[in-house]
């Protein structure tokens, strides 16, 4: 019978945060969300086909449409290679919301896996960590996929875009984290409509699509508080090589979303949980 | 035995209608609680996707050949309907009917009353009916505000769009019917037919880009020629007899997924 007999690690965090927050074993909450999809593999391998065939799309068809549009630092570039980059992160958006929303739901309400997490030593700062940590692995696989389609059809412009793989594990951090602390706020299956609400005007107007030049001024600077402008400009900006200044903004900005969802979350988890 | 006490029996057998209409009206009292968590797939989805693809994507698009001469806007804005009806048919067939048989198990409960399968089968593909419809004619009135339509024939195209709904559900529903895991092959379906569909189904570009051994998907999907026929009668860049042919095509799909999930809810239901 396996018993545990080595002390949790102490660091610097269970110092710093309140007692019985963290005990160093996110690892765990991670090796578990593996395990149970290694039974459902079929399902998160068909993950990465999805922004593969928008990318398909956009080749055969939408590209037909459109003939060259205006890209960063104002040079002209094909539709494809335009929208490609976009597509990038909005599949990193989207894959670590799916996670952090519908999966957790499920866990939180049904399979009430946190609870039993919490009896053990585990903290809600663990199970914070360790289910960001998921949606950022997921999120690195499927964008390094991507990034390998993007460079067979010879889209990127520059190696810089190897950079996108480390920006798209930017994108899930952020939009992981702060999707789990909105979907503890949610009581009921049917909310989940709520999560859309967000989630697609956030793909759609957040220049994927089209320049940011299509918007009134007005409505311009509205799109650029949304956080995924910040990653498919960080995205485009990479994928053809022109940096700017602009882009440590959009790094700050993605970070800080980031550390406050997980900040967050673990707070949503100890309030709901630990009573 | 009086008369009075005959009248009390609670054991009256319905009509085939009747019945299927009283779990409709079941429905409709859940829908009537929670239609305001559903405005996003009924009707607000298809809006903001013409928002972005017609208004901002269609900024970038010269009129020309492959729009038939139309505008995007007025090009794209029948098969979004379509498209969207596709989508909230599949969704509203794949997990809620699993949910009827499985979780909260409703089916069951029903049909320990007079109701039958049929019935209940029946009344599932009407309600999804009443939701396209309803989502098909918000999202028309809302497209019209930004002027996608050219005629009156959008009123065909909110038919076209629930026929379409329907010839996407009824096979969903089969396979619903036939699930007895956690429904994780839903989640492939939508992965690998739904998405595909609406993206190579001639929705937001013509299928005559695609190559050849591509337009298959296209031919065989329901959305093709829902869109077709919803263009057909929008902006008639279909002839009539084509469009026909169309209808022909989702009406025997409808009825041959009706024909399966029948079979399939029997098996499930009776023992």
């Amino acid at each position: 019978m396996a018993v545990l007999t080595t002390d949790p690690p102490r660091g610097v965090l269970l110092r710093v945060l309140p007692p019985s927050m963290y005990s160093g074993r996110s690892k765990a909450v991670m090796e578990r969300t593996f395990l149970t999809y290694s039974h459902v593999w079929m399902l998160f391998v068909s993950g990465a086909f999805e922004p593969l065939f928008y990318l398909m799309a956009f080749q055969l068809g939408f590209g037909k449409l459109v003939g060259e549009v205006v890209g960063p630092g104002g040079q002209t570039m094909t539709y494809v290679a335009f929208v490609a980059p976009g597509l990038l992160a909005a599949s990193a958006m989207n894959g670590a919301i799916l996670d952090s929303t519908y999966n957790l739901f499920f866990k939180l309400k049904y399979a009430k896996l946190y609870d039993a997490m919490l009896a053990t030593p585990i903290g809600p700062l663990d199970i914070a960590l360790g289910e960001v940590g998921w949606s950022v692995l997921r999120g690195g696989i499927y964008s390094v996929t991507f990034l390998g389609v993007m460079t067979a059809m010879g889209l990127p412009g520059s190696w810089w875009a190897v950079l996108m793989i480390p920006a798209a594990l930017l994108i899930a951090m952020a939009f992981s984290a702060v999707g789990i602390v909105l979907v503890t706020f949610l009581r009921s299956v049917s909310q989940f409509d709520y999560i859309n609400l967000v989630l697609m005007p956030l793909f759609l107007f957040s220049t994927t699509f089209y320049p940011l030049s299509v918007y009134p001024e007005a409505i311009q600077w509205i799109v650029r508080i949304f956080p995924l402008y910040h990653g498919i400009e960080l995205m485009r900006g990479l994928s053809v090589g022109v940096l700017s200044w602009s882009m440590a903004g959009n790094v700050a900005y993605l970070l800080a979303l980031a550390a406050i969802g997980i900040y967050g979350a673990s707070r949503r988890f100890g309030k709901l949980l630990l009573r | 035995m009086t008369t009075a006490e005959t009248k009390a029996s609670t054991g009256r057998v319905v009509s085939t209608w009747l019945g299927a209409w009283l779990r409709v009206e079941g429905y409709w009292m859940w829908y009537r609680r929670y239609w305001l968590s559903t405005l996003y797939s009924t009707g607000l989805q298809p809006v903001l996707f013409l928002a972005a693809m017609g208004l901002g994507f269609g900024s970038q698009v010269q009129a020309g050949a492959a729009t038939g001469g139309f505008s995007y806007l007025e090009y794209v804005a029948p098969a979004l309907l379509v498209a969207g009806g596709a989508q909230l048919a599949v969704g509203e067939s794949s997990y809620p009917v699993l949910s009827g048989f499985k979780w909260q198990q409703s089916y069951v409960a029903v049909t320990a009353s007079p109701i039958t399968p049929g019935q209940v089968l029946g009344s599932q593909i009407i309600w999804v009916g009443i939701r396209l419809t309803l989502a098909g004619s918000i999202y028309a009135v809302i497209a019209a505000l930004f002027g996608s339509w050219t005629s009156f024939g959008v009123l065909a195209v909110i038919l076209i769009g629930t026929l379409t709904g329907i010839a996407c559900g009824t096979p969903v529903m089969a396979l619903a019917a036939t699930t007895y895991d956690e429904g994780a092959r839903f989640g492939l379906v939508f992965r690998f037919i739904l998405i595909p569909m609406t993206l190579f189904s001639g929705t937001f570009f013509p299928i005559a880009e695609l190559p050849v051994p591509l337009r298959w998907i296209a031919w065989l999907s329901p959305l093709w020629h829902g869109n077709e026929a919803a263009r057909a009668v929008s902006l008639g860049t279909v002839g009539p007899l084509a469009t026909l042919g169309h209808l022909a095509f989702l009406v025997v799909l409808a009825g041959v997924g009706w024909a399966l999930a029948h079979k399939y809810f029997y098996r499930r239901l009776v023992v």
